[in-house]
């Protein structure tokens, strides 16, 4: 799924992974379950998520960075 | 110096790839874990590739229920592909829920030998690349573009594939689910002798079939 939307703000499909990640790390597995979204979409995703800087990885985990903590609120 | 045309081969790793789709730039390591149907089609806008969309459309719920995902490709532009999704919807009332890929350079479709130059030297002919949770490629089919492809026989066969891997049996000709299946044949003479005792439906010792 398109995550970032040509002005470099996250989609309502980025938002949903980035939702995901408010309440602290987890793994591509974990946010699918949460999210109900297929395995490819969510890995996709939070790839594309990464590039832009609005997630990292951390392990076989990702997480939000200041900069995606700024379009859902802080990670808990 | 003479083009080296590459095909995929059955049981060997599905050639990675990583593609611009409508729904984001995926790689074929996304779908690890899932069962996958990677399908090309000739051209947008054209009407037997129209008819399979909406087809492949109507059985991605049953695919979904078996863990099959579904992946289109063609050698048009995503613009392209958007409008077309877009129309079907608005014109023939049909939701295309899975990604298709924009492959203009043709990349994907080398690497699987979807290009058939005595069908087109341009367009992917109709391709099913039938992919599993390792990414092996489990099974083939090449239609030409005349020729629409059938619904029916793409589950029937991942329906078989699953089954082969769930229970350790083959499956015959015109194999429905809940059908008999076959036991794998004898490999000794001891055991071919044996086989005869034990129980199967057989026409002979190597031709078996059981009710799983």
């Amino acid at each position: 799924m398109a995550c970032i939307s040509p002005d470099g703000k996250p989609t309502e499909s980025g938002m949903k992974l980035l939702r995901a990640l408010q309440s602290g790390p987890k793994s591509p597995e974990d946010v699918a379950q949460e999210t109900g979204r297929p395995m490819y979409a969510v890995r996709s995703g939070l790839r594309e998520l990464a590039g832009a800087e609005l997630v990292t990885e951390k392990g076989e985990s990702y997480e939000l960075t200041p900069k995606g903590s700024e379009f859902v609120g802080p990670q808990a | 110096m003479e083009e080296v045309i590459r095909l995929p081969r059955l049981g060997e790793p599905a050639p990675d790839f990583e593609a611009p789709t409508t729904r984001g730039t995926i790689r074929l390591d996304d779908y690890k874990g899932s069962w996958l149907i990677l399908f090309s089609h000739p051209a947008d806008f054209t009407p037997v590739c129209t008819t399979e969309f909406m087809a492949f459309a109507q059985i991605y719920p049953e695919l979904q229920k078996l863990g099959v995902e579904l992946l289109g490709i063609s050698v048009d532009s995503i613009t392209s592909h958007i409008a077309w999704v877009r129309n079907i919807e608005e014109k023939l009332g049909v939701n295309i829920p899975f990604p298709i890929i924009a492959d203009l350079n043709k990349e994907v479709a080398q690497l699987y030998g979807m290009v058939h130059p005595g069908q087109s030297k341009t367009e992917t002919v109709r391709c099913v690349f039938v992919i599993d949770p390792n990414k092996v490629v489990r099974a083939m089919l090449y239609y030409p573009l005349t020729t629409g492809r059938n619904m029916d026989e793409i589950l029937r066969l991942v329906e078989a594939l699953q089954t082969t891997d769930k229970h350790g049996v083959a499956t015959p000709a015109n194999w429905r689910p809940d059908d008999m299946v076959i036991v794998p044949p004898p490999n000794t003479t001891e055991s071919a002798e044996e086989r005869l005792k034990q129980g199967y439906e057989c026409a002979d010792w190597y031709l078996c079939k059981k009710k799983l």
